[in-house]
């Protein structure tokens, strides 16, 4: 029969302009995931060789020219503990009251606007913060404690986030059958909501304890140490750190050339860490999400 | 054989001069009645459709003919929607969807038409009012700016007249740049419905257009509809049964599991249904 | 009780602002804000002093605006990619990929722009150094990236499916509806996603660092050594005794960074609320 019949005018010229558009922007997407791509595969070819358990479990030897990164992992780990520690119960207050008890007003647009803006603060300016309120005022000096209140607070808007996303995740519908039996409305939180909305929370501790494990600006001036030849046995004591280790490393070291290895191992051992918690979080994310029949 | 040159294929769609806005759809009409042989404007032989392994449509087969409104009812999850969106391939949105068989729109397989051309002669309203963000007067010339037209005076002459087939010249007319989003329900559907004739097309498929709509504004829709189609062919999904006798001149009966039980004109089928599920159907909703 | 921890956001606020003011304002007993807002920095040349934080502000705007020109086409390209275009099964890749990349930190991206980028635009440029506004702007652009692409693609994905479907109906090419439809209705949230990433960029402090050069010049040009507000504050601070003039112009550098990053932010949410109470009109 006559194909000429349904025939739009100008089909061609607009489908031509379909392909193009598509065309470009699955240029300009894979441009992008491309770069980050090429990052990747940069840092891991030059640093995989520095990989050993030596490079893991000693301390840097002569200048921070041979031996490993052990004490930088071990303050790490201090820090984003402590800061974890110190903002969970202050998140999961302030998500509890947000979705179980505030019932709206605006004390509540206060707070989320607070967390928002709290949210865009640069890092740097956590680091004045802490600066001036726990090393200068509270007298905590350079120290674990310092740095870890800290990222504490600088990892608090991630957390409420995260937390009031949970609870929210949780359907009405268990709530209301838990008060409708009579329970007061703390026992509904804590026996219905809270077990309902765990995994909710203990993602979004994840991806903090990853934010906070990356973060240089907050802990450069209040808590780290250039180099230490032991490790830090107070939390009134400084402590060296992944980060900052790196960032040393690679602008004051002596002998730029001789410890070029060592370096990029540093770096990917850090972006390692970061991406493994982070995978770990999107997966679990991801699961639970599925398995949630509700 | 001799190929028909196709009225349908000269841009007919701007003759502003032309005051109705399908009065060269007697052309057509007179074509296709010609060189087709058939009052028919859509056929369906054989048509199945599945949502990935699910059935939705079993072998439906029909003839829509060019006059007048056509009704499509039947309960609730029987494959209203899903026959609606075969026929302007509206489907082709839903991940896994596809359709077997043969749908012919004036003697050419739709099924394997570009979708962007059927549309274009195929238009719809939906269920609920969807006008664009957009003021008035955009949403009413989009059909016509994706097409490429850019001229002014033909814009908004064709904005016009469709907001006029669409009765609602009178209420917009001093408005058209403000946001369509201040229409009332019904003043939007009919904003849909303008914007679905702009362009023009042979067919005009509504979903369910009066579900969301107040007794009074449904009224106008049902009105409209009755109007257009003396201008091109209207196909109406309907759950009222009030409304289908009112409005249309064929009625199409699915049963559940998607299989069509009865096509006849509305009287043969509210009077004296052939299939003994459409009568408990009709009568359930009547009683 | 509950209510005491929900407000523990809003206290670290308050007291984000009272710290750094009260460290900022003793400033003013060394130099006027004429001085402050002067062309030259030079805290530790004892016989004359100068506090002008003017070559930060400027190396900021610099690299901000060279790393936007960058990422936002980039990052608003892959958004709409990804949300209007890819395959489901490249989407949930995508966008996982995006969060990953989002979360790398700083120093990491720092040190790949020390260690290879910069050698990189050093010898295929013929310059002295390679830390230099251009690297700095390169860096955040890749940065800034996956904030921009996936809070864009959110506020595509937020496009109701009606419109697209209202869209289609009428003829229109799929590029016709993203074009004429979804981009001009997710306008709000893509202003918000990139002033965000703009946000980010400005306040971005390691990578800028490392990179940059860290010379305080007032200049215009990308090829040359610049010092940003947030790396004037790190570099600085540690060796600065507390107490001084020097010390108190720090930080009040980090009241002029807080109040631009800040303005930005409310900036970029208003026009996400926008978008999502549907205030769209056009
Ligand atoms: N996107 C989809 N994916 C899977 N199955 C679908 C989808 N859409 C519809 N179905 C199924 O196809 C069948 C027909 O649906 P359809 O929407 O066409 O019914 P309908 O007659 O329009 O119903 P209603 O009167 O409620 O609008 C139903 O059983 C429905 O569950
Ligand atoms: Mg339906």
């Amino acid at each position: 029969m006559n194909n000429m019949l349904i025939e739009d005018r100008k089909g061609k010229h607009r489908k031509a302009k379909q392909v193009t558009a598509v065309a470009i922007l699955g240029f300009l997407s894979s441009v992008s995931f491309l770069v980050l791509g090429a990052i990747l595969y940069f840092l891991i070819r030059n640093g995989a060789s520095a990989f050993s358990w030596e490079f893991l479990t000693e301390f840097p030897r002569r200048m921070m020219t041979e031996g490993g990164i052990f004490p930088a992992i071990i303050g790490s780990i201090y820090l984003t503990a402590g800061a974890v520690l110190v903002a969970l119960p202050f998140a999961l207050g302030a998500a509890i009251w947000l979705t179980e008890y505030s019932g709206g007003g605006w004390w509540v647009r206060a707070i989320r606007i607070g967390v928002n803006t709290l949210a865009g603060v640069p890092s740097i300016v956590f680091g004045l913060l802490g600066l001036a309120l726990f090393v200068i005022t509270f007298g905590f000096g350079v120290s674990i404690l310092s740095g870890a209140l800290t990222l504490a607070i600088l990892i608090l808007p991630i957390m409420i986030r995260s937390a009031e996303e949970a609870l929210n995740a949780v359907p009405r519908s268990f709530r209301e059958g838990a008060l409708a039996l009579g329970a007061s409305r703390w026992h509904t939180v804590h026996t219905v909501v809270l077990p309902s909305a765990l995994p909710g929370i203990l993602t979004g501790t994840v991806l903090s304890l990853s934010r906070a494990m990356g973060e240089t600006a907050p802990i450069m001036f209040t808590a780290v140490a250039y180099s230490m030849l032991r490790l830090p046995n107070s939390p009134m004591d400084k402590c060296m750190a992944l980060p900052y280790h790196i960032f040393v490393m690679a602008t004051e070291s002596p002998s730029y050339g001789e410890t070029r290895n060592l370096q990029f191992g540093a770096a990917l051992m850090l972006l390692a860490l970061v991406l493994v918690l982070n995978l770990f979080a999107i997966v679990w994310r991801t699961i639970s999400r599925r398995r949630k029949a509700w | 054989m001799v190929t028909p040159v196709s009225p349908i294929a000269q841009p007919a769609a701007h003759d502003v001069k032309s005051q109705k806005v399908c009065r060269l759809d007697e052309v057509t009409r007179a074509w296709i009645k010609k060189n087709i042989e058939s009052e028919i404007i859509i056929e369906a032989e054989n048509l199945d459709f599945y949502y990935g392994k699910v059935q939705a449509l079993r072998d439906v087969s029909m003839c829509i003919p060019i006059d007048g409104v056509t009704a499509v009812m039947g309960p609730s999850g029987c494959g209203k929607s899903t026959f609606l969106r075969t026929l302007n391939r509206m489907y082709e949105l839903t991940p896994g969807a596809h359709a077997q068989g043969r749908v012919s729109f004036l003697g050419q397989d739709l099924l394997k038409a570009d979708p962007a051309a059927i549309r274009h002669h195929i238009g719809m309203v939906f269920q609920r009012p969807n006008p664009f963000p957009k003021s008035i007067y955009e949403n009413v010339a989009y059909g016509l700016r994706i097409e490429g037209v850019r001229r002014r005076s033909a814009l908004s002459d064709s904005v016009e007249e469709s907001l006029r087939h669409a009765g609602l010249w009178t209420e917009v007319k001093d408005r058209l740049r403000q946001s369509a989003f201040g229409l009332s329900g019904g003043q939007q559907q009919r904003l849909c419905v303008a914007r679905a004739i702009a362009v023009r097309p042979k067919v005009l498929l509504m979903d369910e257009p009066c579900s969301s709509l107040d007794p009074k504004a449904s009224a106008r829709i049902e009105d409209l509809a009755r109007e257009l189609s003396d201008e091109l062919t209207v196909i109406i999904v309907t759950h009222n049964l009030q409304q289908a006798a009112r409005v249309s001149d064929n009625v199409a009966v699915f049963m559940a599991g998607g299989e069509l039980a009865e096509f006849g004109t509305t009287r043969q089928v509210f009077d004296d249904p052939q299939d003994p599920r459409v009568a408990d159907y009709l009568r359930g909703r009547f009683g | 009780m509950f209510l005491f921890l929900a407000s523990v956001s809003l206290i670290a606020l308050a007291f984000i602002l009272y710290f750094i003011l009260r460290e900022a304002v003793p400033v003013f007993r060394g130099a006027t804000i004429q001085e402050l807002l002067g062309p030259k920095w030079r805290p530790t040349y004892e016989a004359a002093p100068r506090y002008g934080i003017l070559p930060m502000i400027g190396g900021t705007l610099l690299v901000t605006i060279g790393s936007m020109a960058l990422a936002i086409p980039l990052g608003l390209a892959a958004a709409t990619f990804i949300a209007e275009m890819a395959p489901g099964w490249l989407k949930d890749i995508a966008k996982t990929a995006l969060e990953l990349l989002a979360s790398i930190p700083s120093v990491v991206y720092g040190f790949f722009g020390l260690m290879i980028l910069s050698p990189y635009i050093r010898d295929s440029l013929g310059l002295l150094t390679g830390q230099t506004a251009l690297t700095a702007s390169l860096l955040l652009a890749v940065m800034a990236l996956p904030t921009i692409a996936s809070l864009a693609e959110d506020a595509l994905t937020a496009v109701p499916r009606s419109y697209r479907e209202a869209s289609a109906a009428m003829g229109a090419t799929h590029w016709e509806t993203t074009w004429r439809v979804t981009i001009p209705s997710a306008f709000s949230g893509l202003i918000g996603a990139v002033i965000l990433g703009m946000g980010r960029s400005v306040g971005e402090t390691m990578a800028v660092l490392m990179v940059a050069g860290n010379s305080p010049q007032l200049t215009f040009s990308f090829l040359k050594s610049i010092r940003t507000l947030t790396s004037g504050i790190a570099l600085d601070i540690a060796e600065t005794p507390s107490g001084t003039t020097h010390f108190h112009a720090l930080f009040f550098m980090g009241v002029v960074l807080l109040v631009i990053t800040l303005a930005m932010n409310w900036i970029a949410e208003w026009f996400r609320g926008r978008l999502a109470k549907g205030h769209l009109k056009r």
